[in-house]
């Protein structure tokens, strides 16, 4: 019957790029095969069309339809020779439309395909648990009455009937999807009633928490501009991208600024969700979203479908299809990955989830049923739930031990190829939990801060990395406790009497392909031969001791910098290249013709010295290089130049990284152009010529055959080394998009941000971050080892220049 | 310590047969040691000969050698006022380890220049002869030559090393009957009288190979150093069963013939390597020989470096100068000269031994001829055994065909960044594909010698040539077919296989794997050495 009824009518979709959207189109393709689908997305760049093939129908919930087109077409359920591909492009239309605008943004053309449908179901929704106030009020608010008012115009707008037979003016019947949530916080019963029938329901008015969310969005942007924010979030700006130079700086701040808006509106949902007795802003507008969709609904027949919490499919399209991270995921994988130890809740508490594909046949059910009349033979609004609470609780308990059984005979492997033995669960209270993960992020908070403050590269910084995802990972498991947290608190039993109304209705060969009753689910089954399976490839947890995932990546990403359609390759050298800085090969010139008193006043005045060179360097690159070069005043040409070749020897190649001066030639090998740009002194980097085509270095201007301690131009630091390297590439007709740049340090990042393959060496705490955020290749050169090791960079004393042929450089 | 009977009346050196009475043995373990316990009544030891009496007074001998020179005229009347006179020397790589100061270097070129200053010679100019070795630093050339020199010809660039990649500083003499070309340093091809200066502390040292060698390049080298010709020298300690010899010497014709001519002199060194007293002097001792004195010091020591990190260890063994003494000085004909060398040598190092070995064993020591003041890197340490210590033979190998050589070294994954270069590219990306010499050779030696980066640092910098690794490869390469196994006991793991050979931990875990190769309670025989010693097997 359902088949039947679903096969003739053409059928409009919103939110088909989701979890649950997919599975109902994937169900109507396979199980409706003579309706037609129009699916409403948002175009994004590509447009409507390329966004269903690509981010709908390559979707492996398609696996199971593709194979049987493969296989037999007729017996697919399409026409003969036909692939599944053309069976798509006859029976879907992609419609561009968005639900957070009004008349859903369709124009003449959409709104005629759409007045060509006979249903419609609304699951677009944003169910991430981090959307803002004022969006999630767009969508799931204002959303399903947006659908009704298009449905209402499309109607009028209708010349000749539908497929399925509605009449001009006649309006298609919307099926909304919802939540059980809608209820609210709350134990005991929670019957199919609109909201507004319940006795616990605080009306408010809609209208006014749509233009006050709007307001609350104003006001955030307002309180984000003042002085004080901005000072504060330059200052954070600073912290985690150090000398990058003004730009990258101003462009850190506007993000970061943009991402404290969110992250107020984030709250201010959060907040006014609870004031009104919701698990949170989700739940919050999705009842105000019933609320306005049946006040609005003027004349569109509206069903109304609330599922619990949504997972992986019992059977359909196949065990266990999932798509991206639901809610439990998270939870799930934090907890197998040792992170989360504990989680809020009661073990007696039910977690109310209802497998996907259930809640596709209800939706499907319900549809093809039609809309609900009333005693008089009107239609009125309706509302279906489906869920497990009631009629087959899982409960709370139940669902640890079976997530710890499996996970203790399936443990996930740490990076160092342990597995991790998953904790025993001591269902603590909310509150409890919550504090126990602020004192673990202040820890963390403080070590990070601690790192910040060392000098640190190359495997030592990659530690403060890591620190730094860990503490992203418990600021998530403490985003879950926050907000799942009430979930687990929340004991209401959905009832769900005209479900079961509805499933009685169905004739055998219906209850047989739309299975919806929850009690046909075996949890343990469920949980530990399809939920888990499954989620742990979605959430690709590593579950077999082996190679570090990320050195395969890295192996790649090696790779890709080493291919042959490169064009550049550029140095940096301090701390790319070799183990030094400007300071150390200043030394060592300067004492080179010093006697040991001499030396030893030289060393005690440098390293008086140090504090002051190391701040002015963290403040700004080419200030402290300006600054410093000015000792260079008076020295003498020709005895540097003679010295800086013993010194390459003695402090460049002593200090260099073995592994790099190899990349640097295997580059060369390949063709691509090697380029070195470093804020050294020329006459210090001139021995390493014969490994580049160039080098970029700092020039001081001479007078009398003597340096003047003076810089020619700015030295290539920070937005300088981008605006040299841009100009380099110019010049000589090289693609930036194909060229590889080293560099350790996050003032390089205007520069490595420029080239298409930005490799971060050694890199120091704040790239180091950067890099693992932005997957770049991330190496650890270090000197060899065997290198002779001196503390301070003291030049041999010499009385004359160096023992030497000719100077070939 | 004139008294010490062992300076009047040294022993040879002689074979021992393990009991049960025979005391742990010796094994020097890079810059450390370790006592082994060796297996009774199925090993023996060979022992090096006590080092012979030095010559009474050196100046002397020196400048008789001079005047009464062998085959050849006395120095002096080979001097001309107006003449170009070229001193080429031998480098840093001879001794080891280095000796005390005067060198003997020094010694005879004070009195060459000497005679040189008496004739009125004053176009002269002193060459380090370091073939494709890392260039000398002015420290080292210091302490080669002593300051007067130095100071004296260094400033004036008449003091220099040789620079085989200069392409204005190379001529071509021609090509041997085998159609193998020399080169030759220009200075040295073009000068009058090239006085070559040898300190030949092992038999392979000397001959035409100083000239032929030392003064020549990449282009001249090739034509011996390559692994056909190492596998075809058996032994290249061995000058008259040795390909790499008889190259040489081909290459000499050619020099007789178009090039300078040549003054040789050559000079040999006792085994006095670690003195007659002093904290090294045990380790030239027989171990059931040692007194209770030299047990606490030789306890005491090694408590000492397994405390010490390498870096110190390193930094104390390359600081030790050897009180060698001069056994011979001999000057004139090239060939002439270097028999009488060979006899010099041999006396102080042929030990005779009957019968090969199934398992042969030694200890590696901390310095070889190529890292003397640097790192001994994994691929020295394959040299140094499979090349130098395994060639310690005439006749026929020690180690019967087929058997296995047990080495101890910690063969740390360490290198020395300015002084090998290329050792580190060869050793981490082509070891990683192959270690067989031929492959090795004929994909790759090309490139790495003539790579522009590795002559730029040969040049300015002071790195072996980026062909020298290859050529530390080829000096195993006859150990390499002969041997079933090769074992390195306290070696990096991952080094050591690199390598391509095998680790262990300890001694009794190397001769379980042994077994293996060679069958249970196969026969073993422990080569004493360093101070230096050579097997003549029969």
């Amino acid at each position: 019957m359902i088949r039947e009824q679903l096969n003739s009518k053409r059928i409009a979709v919103t939110g088909s790029t989701g979890f649950l959207g997919t599975a109902l189109v994937e169900r109507l393709l396979r199980a409706a095969p003579d309706s037609q689908l129009v699916l409403i997305v948002r175009p994004g760049l590509r447009g409507a069309q390329a966004r269903v093939n690509r981010d709908i129908l390559k979707n492996d919930a398609f696996d199971r339809l593709r194979a049987a087109f493969a296989d037999d077409p007729i017996e697919a359920g399409g026409q003969a020779g036909e692939t599944f591909d053309a069976m798509c492009a006859r029976r879907i239309i992609g419609l561009a439309g968005d639900v957070g605008t009004d008349d859903l943004g369709l124009d003449d053309e959409g709104i005629s395909i759409l007045a060509a449908c006979d249903l419609a179901i609304h699951s677009a929704a944003t169910v991430s648990f981090d959307s803002a106030l004022d969006d999630a009020v767009e969508v799931n608010l204002l959303g399903p009455g947006r659908v009704a008012a298009a449905l209402r115009s499309a109607a009028a707008r209708r010349s000749e009937a539908t497929p399925g037979g509605l009449a001009p003016g006649e309006p298609a019947h919307l099926v909304a999807v919802s939540t059980c949530y809608v209820a609210g916080s709350r134990r005991g019963k929670a019957p199919e009633q609109l909201v507004d029938e319940s006795p616990f329901f605080v009306d408010v008015d809609w209208r006014a928490e749509v233009t006050n969310s709007h307001q609350a969005r104003k006001d955030a942007e307002q309180a984000s501009r003042t002085p004080q924010r901005l000072t504060a979030l330059r200052e954070e700006a600073v912290r985690s991208l150090g000398a990058a130079g003004t730009p990258a700086i101003a462009a850190r701040v506007e993000n970061l600024r943009q991402k404290w808006v969110g992250q107020e509106m984030t709250d201010a949902g959060r907040a006014r969700a609870s004031s009104l007795g919701f698990p949170d802003a989700y739940a919050f507008t999705k009842a105000l979203g019933e609320r306005s969709l049946v006040e609005c609904r003027d004349g569109v027949p509206v069903s109304i479908v609330r599922p619990s919490i949504i997972e992986s499919a019992l059977a359909e399209p196949k065990p266990g299809w999932i798509r991206g991270f639901r809610m439990a995921e998270p939870v799930i994988a934090a907890y197998a990955r040792g992170l989360l130890k504990e989680f809020p809740g009661v073990p007696e508490g039910v977690i109310d989830v209802i497998p996907v594909d259930l809640v596709v046949a209800t939706i499907l059910a319900v549809a093809a049923r039609g809309p609900h009349l009333d005693a008089d033979g009107n239609d009125s609004p309706d509302v279906t739930q489906i869920a497990s609470g009631a009629g087959n609780p899982l409960k709370y308990g139940e669902l640890v031990d079976h997530v710890r059984s499996w996970f203790t005979e399936h443990p996930v492997y740490d990076e160092k190829n342990q597995p991790i033995s998953v904790p025993e669960w001591s269902f603590p209270g909310r509150g409890r939990v919550a504090r126990q993960l602020g004192r673990a992020r202040k820890g963390l908070d403080l070590g990070e801060r601690v790192l910040d403050a060392l000098p640190l590269r190359g495997r030592q910084a990659e530690f403060g990395a890591e620190l730094e995802e860990k503490k992203d990972q418990l600021e998530r498991a403490n985003g879950y406790v926050e907000l799942y947290g009430a979930y687990t608190e929340c004991e209401a039993l959905y009832q769900l009497d005209r479900m079961y109304e509805l499933w009685n209705t169905l004739d055998e060969s219906d209850q047989r392909d739309f299975c919806m009753d929850p009690k046909t689910v075996h949890w343990p089954t469920y949980v530990h031969d399809i939920h888990l399976p499954s989620m742990v490839k979605q959430a690709r947890l590593k579950m077999a001791p082996g190679s570090r995932q990320s050195s395969g990546r890295n192996e790649r990403l090696r790779q890709q910098v080493l291919s042959d359609e490169r064009q550049l390759a550029v140095f940096d050298l301090e701390n790319t290249l070799i183990a030094s800085n400007v300071v150390a090969s200043y030394a060592w010139l300067a004492t080179r013709h010093l006697d040991t008193p001499d030396r030893l006043r030289f060393t005690l005045k440098t390293l008086r010295e140090v504090p002051t060179l190391l701040s002015l360097d963290r403040a700004d690159r080419s200030d402290f290089l300006r600054y410093f070069y000015r000792r260079f005043e008076d020295a003498p040409v020709e005895l540097l130049h003679d010295d800086s070749l013993e010194m390459m020897s003695d402090l460049l190649i002593t200090k260099s990284f073995p592994a790099a001066i190899r990349r640097v030639r295997e580059h060369r090998r390949l063709g691509h152009r090697t380029l070195l740009i470093t804020g050294a002194l020329r006459l210090v980097v001139e021995p390493l010529k014969p490994l580049f085509d160039d080098i970029v270095a700092a020039d001081m201007s001479i007078t009398d055959g003597t340096y003047d301690g003076q810089l020619t131009a700015v030295p290539p630091t920070g937005e300088a080394r981008y605006q040299t390297l841009a100009d380099y590439a110019d010049e000589h007709g090289l693609d930036l998009r194909q060229a590889v740049a080293y560099a350790d340090s996050s003032s390089d990042l205007p520069m490595l941000e420029a080239v298409g393959f930005p490799v971060a060496v050694n890199a120091e705490t704040k790239l180091a971050s950067i890099a693992r955020r932005r997957g770049w290749l991330i190496e650890h050169w270090s000197k060899s080892a065997g290198a002779p090791n001196r503390v301070i960079p003291i030049g041999p004393h010499t009385l004359r220049g160096p023992i030497r042929n000719r100077r070939a450089v | 310590m004139a008294s010490d009977p062992r300076r009047k009346a040294p022993r040879p050196g002689f074979v021992l047969d393990v009991d049960r009475s025979t005391p742990p043995i010796l094994f020097h373990h890079g810059d450390n040691f370790r006592l082994e316990k060796l297996p009774a009544d199925r090993s023996r030891v060979i022992y090096p000969a006590e080092p012979l009496p030095g010559l009474p007074d050196p100046e002397e001998s020196i400048y008789q050698a001079l005047i009464n020179p062998i085959d050849d005229d006395p120095l002096p009347s080979l001097m001309k006022p107006g003449m170009k006179l070229t001193i080429a020397f031998d480098d840093l790589s001879l001794p080891l380890p280095k000796m005390r100061k005067p060198d003997i270097r020094q010694r005879i070129i004070e009195q060459v220049l000497d005679i040189a200053a008496a004739a009125g010679v004053d176009d002269v100019h002193l060459i380090a002869a370091l073939a494709l070795h890392r260039r000398m630093t002015e420290a080292e050339l210091r302490h080669c030559l002593g300051d007067r020199i130095y100071d004296a010809f260094a400033p004036q660039d008449a003091l220099y090393n040789h620079d085989a990649e200069d392409p204005d500083g190379m001529v071509e003499l021609g090509t041997t009957r085998h159609d193998e070309l020399v080169t030759m340093n220009k200075r040295a091809a073009e000068s009058d009288l090239l006085v070559y200066v040898n300190l030949n502390i092992v038999s392979m040292d000397g001959g035409w190979k100083s000239t032929a060698t030392g003064l020549s390049g990449y282009s001249g080298i090739k034509h011996h150093h390559n692994v056909a010709t190492m596998r075809e020298s058996k032994s290249f300690m061995d000058r008259h069963s040795s390909e790499l010899h008889h190259s040489n010497w081909r290459q000499g014709e050619v020099i007789k013939n178009h090039g300078p001519r040549v003054f040789q002199i050559e000079t040999t060194i006792n085994n006095n390597t670690f003195g007659y007293d002093g904290p090294l002097s045990v380790l030239q001792k027989r171990e059931w020989e040692w007194t209770a004195r030299d047990r606490a010091t030789f306890m005491g020591m090694k408590k000492g470096l397994d405390l010490m990190p390498t870096s110190a260890r390193r930094k104390i063994f390359n600081g030790w100068e050897a009180p060698y003494e001069l056994t011979s000085v001999q000057a004139g004909n090239v060939d002439s000269v270097h028999e009488v060398t060979l006899e010099h040598c041999f006396k102080q190092h042929l030990v005779p031994v009957e019968g090969q070995t199934d398992v042969l064993t030694f200890g590696l020591p901390y310095i070889c001829p190529y890292n003397v003041n640097s790192v001994m890197n994994p691929l020295l340490v394959m040299c140094l055994g499979l090349g130098y210590f395994f060639n310690m033979y005439r006749g026929k190998p020690l180690v019967r065909e087929g058997g296995v050589l047990i080495m101890s070294h910690p063969t740390p994954w360490e290198f020395h960044p300015v002084h090998h270069p290329s050792y580190i590219d060869f050793f981490e990306q082509l070891l990683a594909e192959t270690t067989d010499p031929l492959e090795l050779e004929k994909k790759y030696e090309k490139q790495f010698a003539e790579d522009e980066w590795y002559i730029h640092l040969y040049r300015n910098s002071y790195a072996y040539h980026g062909v020298h690794p290859f050529y530390m490869w080829y000096w195993g390469a006859h150990a390499l077919q002969w041997l079933g196994r090769v074992i390195i006991v306290g070696g990096d793991q991952r080094a050591v296989r690199r390598l391509g050979f095998q680790p262990a931990s300890t001694m009794q875990d190397a001769l379980e794997m042994a077994s293996d190769v060679v069958g249970p309670r196969p026969s073993i025989t422990h080569l004493h050495n360093p101070p230096i010693l050579m097997a003549d097997v029969t």
